[in-house]
């Protein structure tokens, strides 16, 4: 089980109630498909990729980020049981969607970018982003976590 | 490979980041050593805590390097020939910690940078970042 300390917590829970999830999702996803563009193999049904802009735009792109993040949040509410609370999810990610679970890291890096981008540089402190970091390591682990 | 356009975005950005190399270069480093306790291993000889001079000089130091090769990136080797030698065969740092450090330094661009650093910039200074970073290691082995 991982262990949290309280100031963990508490970074982890201030990313989250500052967070507007149909701003900062959407901006994340069209991030990663830009600045990663071998993501967009799992985007085939998603409209139009074609350029920086048209991804920006995607409406269904959008909707995908949004989603993505409401997903984290079960993970926030059951931090001390991310890996069982992403099982199911870990298992469509694998068995249905066939996606490389190293894609999770450059999303969550992605979003890490997005969000140091809202914030300054005085309150993304180097202790929040490495808790933050912390996070998502174990949220990217309990994903790939049913591979085989 | 970085598109004309990407070449001229980065050498731009870093142009009006030398002034101040030491807060840019210092706040990347801290976010490493906070992130990536490991990478602290190579630097025990100094003081890394928050707003230690040693942070300051070592993080100007590491951002003029890399404004230097944004000068020119088609002929980063050259810039960097010393700098390899130095890592290589001096320093010898694994080079998964030029990964972490690059994405350190992206973190820091954003919260300086803000709305600034798009999507496309971003991936123009991944894209430079990763180059940087492999012209480091080439001498490794």
């Amino acid at each position: 089980m991982v262990e949290w300390t309280d100031s963990e917590r508490e970074y982890i829970n201030i990313i989250f109630s500052n967070m507007d999830y149909d701003d900062i999702g959407p901006k994340a996803l069209a991030r990663c498909l830009i600045v990663y563009p071998w993501t967009q193999r799992y985007f085939g049904g998603f409209g139009n990729l074609y350029n920086a802009d048209a991804i920006m735009a995607n409406p269904m792109i959008a909707a995908h980020g949004t989603k993505i993040l409401h997903g984290m949040d079960r993970a926030l509410k059951n931090m001390d049981d991310i890996k069982n609370t992403y099982a199911t999810l870990s298992e469509l990610h694998s068995e249905k969607l066939h996606v490389d679970p190293d894609n999770f890291r450059l999303l969550g890096d992605c979003l890490t970018v997005v969000i140091a981008g809202k914030m300054t540089v005085k309150e993304f402190t180097p202790d929040m982003q490495a808790a933050w970091r912390k996070f998502l390591s174990v949220v990217v682990a309990a994903l790939g976590k049913q591979y085989h | 490979m970085l598109s004309k356009k990407e070449k001229e975005l980065i050498a731009n950005v870093w142009e009006r980041l030398t002034p101040v190399a030491d807060d840019i270069g210092a706040d990347a480093l801290l976010r490493m050593f906070t992130t990536f306790p490991g990478s602290k291993s190579y630097f025990s000889h100094l003081d890394l805590r928050p707003r230690s001079p040693h942070l300051k000089t070592r993080g100007k130091r590491i951002v003029l390097a890399i404004a230097e090769g944004a000068k020119d990136i088609d002929h980063l080797a050259v810039a960097l020939a010393p700098l390899q030698t130095l890592h290589a065969y001096r320093l010898r740092i694994d080079p998964s910690n030029f990964k972490h450090f690059s994405h350190c330094m992206l973190v820091t661009l954003a919260c300086y940078l803000g709305d600034r650093f798009t999507p496309v910039m971003h991936a123009a200074m991944d894209k430079f970042l990763s180059a940087f970073a492999a012209v480091l290691a080439e001498k490794f082995r």
